[in-house]
């Protein structure tokens, strides 16, 4: 018997695989993802978020395994000794074009990063299932495992009403592509609230409080967790929300300032948005090693008082 | 967990349902009586945590006794079972039997799947007012079916088959429902002790312990017993049997892989959520054998060292559920299940766990979240359940049918067994052979035997009767035409044909059904069915349904050409790129639709 010495230290050991043709080595526990990226593999991702455990819903990541019947998703899949992988095949590039034309068609992706880019790569058109319904049920009633027959004539969306309910942040869901990322934030990887959950099935599953009820009414404890890891612009920022409404919202002038949050003896790092000298949002760094991006009400939407120009009597 | 539980409070038969699975609140954090003593207590961690289990149960309880889940309800049940409320909608929402709004106490839920609507037309849009359309009921035998829940403190479910218009009129107007009538025509070929798989249909009574032993029951897990758990894997493999439910994987492999895990709390799950259009062959074992898959799951559980059991059972099926109930007390109370079973130092038990409407729920990991609490997604494989499953921990799946073969495998050893059958499919099967023939029903054959053999043991096709197609497999199967009666029904020779034997669906179709309908009603199944959780089966099964639609108008034309290249696109990102066998087969049957019998080519 070989005498092992415990430490405690998980040591990774170094793995062998084979990307496009390309011999690579990985560390065990890696995903196909960060090896393929490492290695200067353009993979798009849509429900991927940096902390948070993939949900690997969209599919917009897949790549050809060899051995594998179906494409396998690069952003939760670990690598194996030995796995011969093709990131950009005729395969993956189907299953790429059709992923954004899917999505396309049935959300709002115009606040989403890089999908122009990726629909010109991909040769996606959205616009080929037929112009977009925006006539709906109430999505919060839909009934489970019950559907009107579609005629054909347009493309059935998620479009619905914009969820205004309290003076924090906004939800429309019409921008949402179901990456759960949201639901994980507020529960049990982040928040632990519990405040939203994915309710319904199928095409009408929706992210959703119980029973649809404000937020207000909801366990939301308005911590903004889930607006800093939703990657479509369905949870925004009031603030944001309105500067958009009025056209005055200009990303490219605002400036991004790191600061600690003066609230607590925590000391988060945030990172203050500022556009004409005024604070239009605030996010936390998704790398830091204590807070992961994740702040408190007072951290992300405690800023007003630095800004206030009226003066008491 | 800090829950935060809005001011609707639960009825006192809410709660009183609730009570009736949890026992009486214990304490005033748990939703029991404010007292000065119990405000002072509050318990959280692990021990709530194993409670989440019990959701589903619960859930059920307030269903069947008020009809419908209140936010009152759910806050109560999140006391109870320190679940947040959100989650518990969640949960409730994700199940077609539940529902979250107000209805009426009785619901009449009518099949409007493939084979009642081709035998009888009940369509969606024509039924009575009141009535909720219903996928596949597993009835396809007696089409058209019915299932009526009455709510109440008894609640009551009946399958109802055939039900005519009138009896739906009646019933959606309030009629108490009859009691099921004995099936007489489940398995035509039976009573039959010849037959293999289906010896005890209609010859045993399904409620007497006496009766299944008189008729060699509990023969194979005494033998089980006597040969050792290695031995029980090694004749299983030697079989050749693959899994019953679709996939068709090999048992012995599977099993080994298990009994193989460093792992040794373990969960055997019998997967009895058919819900797989057209097919109803384990509804028929379930009714007329239930103790025989007490059997078959000891002696799997024993042969993979698993401690404790589920049958995972879809809620459509009322008198599976009492004849299996039945089936697992009354085995416990003789000790065919419990601690030291006969004598041979093994300990298993059973808990049957009844599904709330969801097909999704028949695919092996989505069982495990359903099982779990949790809304039934299927989740990402690897890992596989043989490693990490039920519980995360190395899990056995078996199909019914699946199970019962084991049965005649330790009676006669895996050999004898895989001397029935071809080179590549060995031993029994049995075929739901429903629509146009005369005695449809499960059939027990040989592997080997052709579609057209098949179709004459139901009696051959309705008189008058022209085939236009048959489905095989169900509706993640395919057509095949009228030229294609000569199939061999073996796993290989259908995969040289392209296509798939699935469940074991026979659906005869004559020159009177509409494929176009039969084809959109396929897509508006899988829409309904989907989970919701990846893009290519969400949207995908949505915009297949889109272009069907289309494709009904425009057959012929230049637009069709279009719809029908995307009919393919779409087919292949729900092959190639969905999480789960639902989205990867939901195209199949149109796809063979269209290129086996050329529906839509103009």
């Amino acid at each position: 018997m070989t005498a092992q010495v415990t430490t405690g230290l998980k040591v990774r050991k170094s793995i062998e695989l084979t990307i496009d043709g390309q011999k690579v080595t990985a560390l065990e526990g890696a995903t196909l993802l960060e090896v393929c990226r490492a290695n200067g593999k353009e993979i798009p991702t849509l429900c991927y978020g940096d902390t948070i455990t993939p949900k690997n819903a969209c599919r917009v990541c897949m790549v050809e395994l060899e051995g594998s019947r179906t494409l396998v998703p690069s952003c939760s899949r670990k690598v194996e000794p030995g796995m011969a992988v093709k990131t950009d095949t005729e395969r993956t590039r189907h299953s790429r074009k059709l992923v954004l034309e899917l999505l396309g068609s049935s959300v709002d992706l115009s606040l989403t990063k890089n999908v122009e880019k990726w629909n010109d790569n991909y040769g996606a058109n959205p616009t080929r299932f037929g112009a977009p319904s925006f006539h709906h049920d109430d999505r919060d009633n839909a009934v489970t495992g019950h559907h009107h027959q579609p005629d054909g004539k347009t493309a059935e969306t998620v479009h619905q009403p914009v969820k205004i309910d309290n003076v924090l942040y906004v939800r429309d869901y019409s921008k949402c592509i179901l990456c759960y990322q949201c639901v994980d934030a507020c529960g049990e990887q982040w928040q632990n609230t519990f405040a939203i959950a994915t309710a319904g099935r199928g095409f009408d599953a929706r992210i959703s409080t119980e029973f649809a009820v404000d937020l207000t009414d909801s366990a939301c404890v308005y911590c903004g967790n889930c607006i800093q890891v939703c990657p479509t612009g369905a949870l925004i920022f009031t603030s944001e929300y309105e500067m958009r409404g009025a056209g005055t919202w200009r990303e490219d002038d605002q400036t991004q300032t790191e600061t600690i949050c003066p609230f607590c003896g925590v000391g988060c790092s945030l990172t203050l948005h500022v556009q004409d000298n005024e604070i239009v949002k605030v996010t936390s760094p998704s790398d830091h090693s204590v807070t992961h991006g994740n702040l408190c009400i007072k951290g992300r939407f405690g800023f007003q008082h630095v800004q206030n120009t009226k003066t008491t009597d | 967990m800090d829950l935060k539980i809005a001011s609707a409070s639960a009825s006192a038969d809410e709660r009183s349902a609730v009570d009736s699975l949890l026992g009486v609140a214990p304490e005033t954090f748990q939703g029991g009586e404010r007292n000065l003593e119990g405000l002072r207590v509050a318990r959280g961690g692990e021990s709530l945590r194993e409670l989440r289990p019990l959701l589903l149960p619960t859930l059920h309880k307030v269903n069947d006794r008020i009809g419908h889940i209140s936010r009152g309800a759910i806050n109560y049940i999140s006391q109870r079972l320190d679940v947040a409320p959100a989650e518990i909608y969640g949960v409730a929402t994700f199940y077609a039997l539940f529902e979250t709004r107000e209805r009426p106490p009785t619901q009449v839920h009518v099949c409007v799947d493939l084979a009642c609507r081709a035998m009888s037309g009940c369509k969606e849009d024509d039924l009575p007012e009141g009535a909720v359309a219903s996928p596949c009921l597993g009835a396809c035998e007696r089409a058209p079916a019915v299932l009526v829940i009455e709510t109440g403190v008894q609640v009551r479910s009946q399958l109802l088959a055939p039900a005519s218009r009138k009896q739906i009129d009646e019933l959606v107007a309030g009629k108490h429902a009859p009691d099921e009538q004995p099936i007489a025509h489940g398995a035509p070929q039976t009573p039959n002790k010849d037959l293999v798989l289906l010896s005890r249909i209609g010859v045993v009574d399904p409620l007497s312990i006496d009766d299944y032993i008189a008729n060699d029951g509990f023969n194979a897990l005494k033998k089980a017993f006597k040969i050792g758990a290695d031995q029980v894997v090694a004749e299983v493999a030697t079989s050749g049997l693959v899994g019953r439910g679709g996939a068709a994987f090999p048992t012995g492999r599977k099993w080994a892989a298990v009994a193989a895990q460093p792992i040794k709390t373990r969960y055997l799950v019998c997967n009895a959520d058919e819900s797989e259009p057209g097919t109803f062959k384990d509804r028929v074992l379930l009714e007329g054998d239930p103790f025989a898959l007490v059997e078959a799951m000891t002696i799997a559980a024993f042969a993979t060292g698993c401690q404790h059991g589920y049958i995972y059972l879809r809620g459509e099926y009322p008198r599976a559920m009492r004849n299996l109930t039945n089936a697992v007390e009354v085995s416990r109370r003789k000790n065919y299940l419990g601690e030291n079973i006969l004598n041979s130092g093994f300990n298993f038990d059973i808990t049957i766990f009844k599904g709330a409407g969801a097909y999704i729920c028949g695919e092996e990991t989505a069982i495990f979240n359903s099982i779990e609490g949790y809304r039934g997604e299927p989740r990402n494989k690897p890992p596989f359940p043989v490693e990490v499953g039920l519980f995360g921990k190395p899990t056995v799946v078996n199909n019914v049918e699946t199970l019962f073969n084991i049965l005649p495998i330790i009676d006669n050893t895996g050999e004898k067994y895989a001397a029935w059958g071809s080179t590549g499919s060995k031993g029994k099967k049995l075929f739901c052979v429903s629509g146009a023939v005369e005695k449809p029903g499960v059939y027990e054959v040989t592997f080997g035997a052709t579609l057209r053999q098949l179709i004459d043991l139901a009696g051959g096709l309705k008189r008058g009767s022209k085939i236009q197609a048959v489905l095989l497999g169900g509706a993640a199967g395919g057509f095949v035409g009228p030229q294609e009666l000569d199939l061999e029904l073996t796993l290989e020779a259908a995969q040289q044909a392209g296509t798939t034997l699935g469940s074991g669906v026979i659906m005869v179709l004559d020159e009177t059904v509409d494929m176009v309908d039969q084809l959109q009603r396929i897509a508006a199944f899988f829409r309904d069915e989907s989970c919701g959780q990846c893009v290519p089966c969400r949207v995908g099964t949505v915009r297949q349904q889109e272009a069907l639609a289309r494709l009904v108008e425009s057959t012929g034309t230049d637009r069709a050409k279009v719809d029908l290249q995307l009919l393919r696109d779409l087919g292949q990102v729900m092959r190639d790129a969905s999480i789960c066998g639902l989205g990867q087969t939901a195209h199949n049957a149109i796809d063979s639709a269209l290129t086996r019998l050329k529906v839509f080519s103009a």
